[in-house]
């Protein structure tokens, strides 16, 4: 008998060490940033966020998931501020009514990478609609998101530019269905192409075994918008903690961090704050 | 290789020199994975004795859900347990999304069957003739479900160490729940996951060996505990 008390002894404090953690974390207001996962990946908010929650004294949960997802959370009112870069679906979805006061934080560029060997030749070039024909023509393997992010409405966008059919079901097109991150680990496995925002594949590819193809072309822009949920909309929305988020964002010293990370770990810098 | 050395080299780094992100992921893995297993106790071992020795309508298709339940996709249970805590959910109100509450009632919902499915089995398997001895007894209720459950206490300790081992080992529902927010949700699982995706396959595989550490060692003191109790 005295065993199963001593049980019931140690569940109780383990539920009490519990409610604790769960009370610790939502003193002070909470406010739930949708972002997408290449901000994470490349290890960007982990540089923000201490400061903001220090300046703030609010507890931000910032939820990694793809653009498109971050957008639907934002729809449903599950998030109370976005950073997301999907231009298309953002103006959308402002326009729907699902979100206001949208601004631009920073931009980076989109990358086409690829196998050292080549094998469609676009190597140097600058023109990716091209490039991706070229990949297209040669059946060479492609490797897509696949998970309807803002990197993979890019890569649509450029096939359209390629003029090139959505190449779904072909044998050489690859969907993985993941996060960039996981995508360059494929690309570079099946020595496959792929579509990569610059950062992440910077911070976090072999570019040895998957380096640069083309780069320059101003549609390969990739630009980084913050977005309030409509708190008009969803009356559960932080909104004050999301206008908070966005002034942090936007400010002069958070934009100049923005304009120096990464330049210490990879020789230049993963993201462009935007001009003022 | 190479990358296997180096991240084997890096999981031996991690664990000596004892960095605290990975003893406090560690040891929020335990209090999450230890609470959620606990209320699946209370909840599936009541249920499985009743599926076990219960006479009522609809026990036989219980049976069976129960037993389904223990196939139940980690995510699965995650996302059924996201769509009722997300502020657009029926349950939305009480703010329980991406806190390790969540986490605990999506495990749960994960470990209950197995719990229970593996309880009621138990139960059955005792020799019939032992239910007629307690009641020559003339033991009462409670006394009866006591005696029950002390002969079936090996299979039961069997059934919290899968229970157990279905939660700590999940990372869908935890990661879709809990968000794996720094300090606050992140656990073994979605630690390991998080830093697969920055590249970081070192930290990765060192967060999987403590998990395989904190199950072995769970599973020594249960086993422990399993053969004090056979000796008497």
């Amino acid at each position: 008998m005295r065993r199963a008390s001593d049980c019931v002894l140690i569940g109780l404090v383990a539920l009490a060490a519990l409610l604790g953690l769960a009370c610790g974390g939502s003193a002070g207001g909470e406010l739930i940033l949708a972002t997408t996962t290449s901000t994470q990946d490349s290890r960007l908010l982990d540089e923000l966020i201490p400061r903001f929650e220090r300046e703030s004294r609010l507890r931000l949960k910032v939820i990694a998931v793809g653009s498109g997802a971050a957008l639907a959370m934002g729809e449903r009112g599950d998030a109370d501020v976005l950073l997301v870069h999907s231009p298309r679906a953002e103006e959308a979805f402002v326009a729907g009514g699902g979100g206001v006061e949208r601004a631009r934080v920073m931009h980076n560029d989109f990358v086409i990478v690829g196998p050292a060997g080549d094998a469609a030749g676009i190597r140097g070039g600058r023109d990716a609609a091209a490039a991706l024909a070229r990949i297209a023509n040669a059946r060479a393997t492609f490797a897509s998101r696949g998970d309807e992010s803002g990197t993979h409405a890019k890569e649509l966008a450029l096939w359209e530019a390629a003029r090139v059919a959505r190449p779904r079901g072909e044998g050489w097109y690859l969907e993985t269905g993941q996060g960039m991150s996981a995508t360059l680990t494929i690309a570079t496995e099946k020595s496959a192409y792929t579509l990569a925002d610059r950062g992440t594949w910077l911070a976090v590819a072999d570019r040895e075994r998957l380096p640069l193809m083309v780069e320059g072309d101003e549609r390969l822009f990739n630009v980084y918008h913050v977005i309030v949920v409509n708190p008009a909309r969803h009356p559960r929305v932080n909104a004050e903690g999301a206008r908070r988020l966005r002034a942090f964002l936007l400010a002069a010293e958070t934009q100049r961090q923005i304009g120096e990370f990464g330049r210490d770990r990879y020789g230049q810098p993963l993201f462009t704050p935007n001009p003022r | 290789m190479d990358l296997l050395l180096e991240a084997i080299a890096e999981a031996w780094r991690l664990l000596t020199t004892g960095d605290a992100d990975v003893y406090g992921i560690t040891a929020r893995t335990a209090a999450i994975t230890g609470t959620s297993t606990l209320v699946s106790m209370l909840i599936g071992m009541p249920a499985g004795m009743a599926l076990a020795l219960g006479r009522f309508p609809g026990r036989r298709p219980l049976v069976a859900l129960a037993n389904a339940g223990t196939g139940m996709p980690p995510v699965v249970a995650g996302l059924i347990v996201a769509m009722l805590l997300w502020r657009s959910g029926p349950l939305g109100s009480l703010r329980l999304i991406y806190t390790p509450a969540a986490i605990v009632v999506a495990q749960t919902l994960i470990a209950t069957p197995v719990i229970a499915a593996l309880t009621a089995a138990a139960v059955m398997a005792l020799p019939p003739s032992l239910h007629l001895q307690i009641r020559a007894m003339g033991a009462g209720r409670s006394q009866y479900l006591w005696l029950v459950a002390r002969e079936a206490r090996l299979p039961l300790l069997v059934a919290v160490m899968a229970g157990f081992g279905a939660v700590i080992s999940e990372v869908g529902a935890s990661m879709m729940v809990g968000g794996n927010l720094a300090g606050s949700t992140r656990v073994l699982t979605t630690a390991s996951v998080l830093e697969v995706g920055k590249g970081q396959f070192g930290t990765a595989l060192a967060l999987g060996f403590i998990l395989v550490a904190v199950t072995i060692g769970v599973s020594l003191v249960l086993s422990a505990v399993q053969q004090r109790a056979q000796r008497r």
